[in-house]
Parts: C-alpha cells; structure tokens; sequence
C-alpha cells in the first residue's frame, strides 16, 4: 500500500466518522450530533451508546461488587443527635436498624427528662415533661421517637411534618416544614404546645426564633436551590 | 440536625469563630461518622409537583462553605446512599432506590426488592438503572428514566436552625432564657452548602401504603403512609 493510498483511507475513515457524528442544521453550519442513543456503537464509544467522550461510561465495564455496611442512617429529623445523650449512644443507634431499637427508648426518656432539668435547676423547681399535643406521656413519645424512626410518608394527600393551618401532622417532611419548632413544641411545649413559649416570664423552649428567611422553596425537580456561590 | 462538616465550616469561618464552631459542630453530630462521606446531613420526603409522585431528598456531607470548599465537595465510590421504603409496616425495607457513584455520574437503582434487608447491602445491579452526570457548582444535570427523576451534587441547604443557641439551650448556657426572639436568632445553615441526592418517582412504584404507625400509639385520624429512612453504607 503506498503512501497515498494510505492517506486517502485515513481521510475516507475520518470522514465516515464525521458523516456518523456530525450532521447539518438549517443554516449549513456543521454541528455535533448526539450517538448515544442510536443503538450502534460509533464515534468513540466503547461499547453500543456508552463510553467515549460523548457518552455515559459503559455500566457493564463498571464494577458494584461487593458488600456496603451501614455507617449512617436517617428517619426523622434530629432524633440521634438531640435524643442520644451522649457520643457512645450516637454511634450506636447510627449502625442499629430501625426494627432493633427498643433499647435506646429509656436513653431518650432520661435525655428527655434532663433538658427538663436543666430549666427546672435554672429556676430552683421542679420541670418534667408534660405530655405533649398529641397526647403524647414520655414513655410512648419516646417509645415512637425510638423504636419507629422512619418518616411516615402519605402517597396520598397533603406531606408535611406539621401543618398548623390543615392540622396535617406526620405524613412527610417538606423542605419548608420547620421542623425544629415542632420538634421542640413537641418536647417542651406541653398539652397546649405553649407551655415554655418564651411568655408569662417562661424560658423560650418552643421555637429557635428562626425561619426559612430568603430560601426558594417553590422551584422544580430536584426543588433545592443553586448552591451558594462564594 | 445531624449537621456539620468540621472541616468545612472551620476552613471556610473567620479564626475568631473558629473555635465556637468547632464546639457547636463537635456536639452535633456521632463522632464515628462526622466529616465523613458517609455523613448524612437531612432526610426529606414530600409530594412532588405531580401529585401522584413522591419525592426523596438525602442531603450529605454538610455543612459546606460556598467557594472551594462546595467546589471539591465530592460524592465517595465506596458509599452507597440507599432510600428505604417500607410498604408493610414492620420498619424492614421491602423496596431500596440506591445512588452509588462511578466517575463523573451517579447510578441509581430500584426501587426494587433488595437481595437482603438489613446492615448489609449489595448493589441491586439487577433492578432499574439510571445514570446522572453529578451537577457541579455551574453545571445543572439531572436525568429522567421510566417517569422517575434523578439528581445529584451540590445545592444550597434547605435546612434551617440557630444550632448554636441549640448547643446553649440543651447545656444549660442558655439558661433559663432558652431560644433567642426573631431578629436576634441566627440561622447557622444560612449560607452554606451540602452534597444533595434526589429522586422523584410515581407512587405506584411504592406498592401499597400500610397503616400508619402512629395508630399504635392512639393517634387517629391519620392516612396509610410508607416509612422511610436514609442510609448510608460503605464499601468494606
């Protein structure tokens, strides 16, 4: 094969490549066209529409093996880190699963008592819980805090963690939902959920006096914001 | 409330800061896991735009400066992020969705059955797959698949708390004035960032919702609801 013999398969390779790659729009000007879902492997791929620099890596090159150990896990919002008391306990309920948890309830009932205790020594009395606004004692309240710390989600009708103006109350958790205030009414607010509201000379227990402030909670999938730029 | 990259916010705050959020971060999270990338930061599940479609976001690995710290922020090879579903109401996973990064994208699989429940978990590679190329801090990806949605990589935290006053609070230093009114309360989430995963699915895929458990303890008048929770596992 001579020289220009193999110049002109090189440029009749290349060019059949560009025929696959490229195409024409309206206005002649020369653009890439998308191959990676055309169903053959061509351009650069390595394999049928995957790989190469245009497409998604080839998921049968890749390799999921192996075994994954839990090292956190999550339900509801702040159960471990305001009901565990203390660094041992936190490790432990985070490689525990959701069914195996009866053993901490008696943790976050004592927790639960000694932030009680805290305003009670505070103000040289005697402060317990009381059980909260959904009829909650201690021991039940905690016992769900424990033993079922998974979100409740309703496919059906309005998902929010407390909705004080629909009364909806444990179907979801919204990205809006304050959370902390009902997670703290829910502690500390007693039968009424007014009970340390800051008023009639009480400590503020009920509300960390901070909202959503200038957050967009209303754009669409995935519905979170840009990150902050610096 | 399970919040915190030390060394994000400690990098990213001013020297004088520097050890009051090191206190409050140190508290706020179990010391085996905190500042990891298996560190899951928020849980959230909600009805999406479409009604008929659940949403579920993890957040993790926060809290993160904006600026370097967001940019090198990155997703771990070795953990698999795995959104449990349980549809029966014994608080065991019947469906998994599970996001493991490999490259520059992020592989989701299910929701399906998975092999095994538990601590343990293997990849579902026999279930729905999707890729998404993981967003970056000027790149927006997501991807769509079978009437579900997929993201994944930095946003802005959704999560808001005067976690400071928090760790005054609970400790007594707070005492007994407790939280700070409006105006004076700090949302310490403010202007931070966090590694996000999310999914959006029909709910037809979810099976059948079972009654829900607050029933058990008198509750009433509540509508059937799935349980759900977020793990993170790693790859040993």
């Amino acid at each position: 094969m001579n020289l220009y013999r193999i110049k002109f398969l090189v440029i009749a390779i290349l060019a059949s490549v560009m025929f696959v790659q490229c195409d024409d729009d309206e206005n002649g000007n020369v653009i890439v066209q998308e191959t990676c879902d055309d169903g053959i492997q061509n351009g650069d791929e390595v394999g049928i529409d995957c790989g190469g620099s245009n497409c998604e890596p080839c998921v049968g090159a890749l390799d999921f093996s192996g075994t994954f150990v839990q090292e956190d896990i999550m339900g509801r919002p702040g159960v471990n880190t305001v009901f565990s008391g203390n660094d041992n306990v936190k490790n432990m309920f985070n490689v525990s699963l959701v069914n195996d948890r009866a053993s901490f309830q008696p943790t976050f009932e004592m927790t639960l008592e000694d932030y009680h205790d805290v305003y009670g020594d505070a103000l040289m009395t005697t402060i317990d819980y009381e059980t909260n606004i959904l009829g909650l004692d201690a021991p039940t309240f905690t016992t769900v805090l424990a033993q079922f710390d998974a979100l409740q989600v309703a496919p059906d009708g309005q998902t929010t963690y407390f909705d004080p103006t629909t009364g909806a109350v444990l179907t979801g958790r919204t990205l809006s939902d304050d959370v902390i205030d009902i997670s703290l009414t829910l502690m500390f607010g007693g039968t009424t959920g007014t009970r340390f509201d800051g008023n009639n000379g009480t400590p503020q227990l009920t509300s960390d006096g901070v909202d959503s402030g200038d957050r967009d909670f209303s754009l669409p999938f995935p519905y979170l914001e840009n990150p902050i730029q610096e | 409330m399970k919040k915190t990259k030390l060394i994000a916010a400690i990098a990213g705050v001013g020297l004088l800061a520097l050890s009051a959020v090191f206190v409050a971060a140190d508290h706020i999270d179990a010391p085996a896991v905190a500042g990891t990338t298996t560190d899951i930061a928020d849980l959230y599940a909600f009805e999406g735009d479409n009604p008929n479609n659940t949403v579920l976001i993890a957040t993790l690995q926060g809290s993160l400066v904006p600026g370097t710290i967001t940019e090198n922020a990155s997703f771990d090879e070795d953990v698999m992020v795995e959104f449990n579903i349980d549809n029966t109401g014994d608080f065991i996973e019947d469906l998994v969705i599970q996001a493991v990064k490999r490259g520059d994208s992020m592989y989701f699989f299910g929701p399906a059955q998975p092999a095994q429940t538990g601590l343990s978990s293997e990849v579902a590679t026999f279930a729905e797959r999707t890729a998404v190329k993981i967003s970056t801090t000027d790149d927006f990806q997501t991807a769509t698949n079978n009437g579900m949605s997929f993201f994944a990589g930095p946003r802005r935290d959704p999560f808001y708390f005067d976690f400071n006053r928090f760790n005054e609070v609970v400790s007594g230093a707070a005492a007994p004035e407790g939280f700070l009114p409006p105006g004076e309360a700090t949302d310490f989430f403010q202007d931070l960032n966090v590694l996000a995963i999310a999914v959006e699915l029909p709910n037809s895929m979810l099976g059948t919702a079972p009654t829900h458990v607050g029933e058990a303890v008198g509750l009433s008048n509540l509508p059937p609801a799935y349980n759900v929770w977020v793990s993170a596992k790693r790859k040993q």
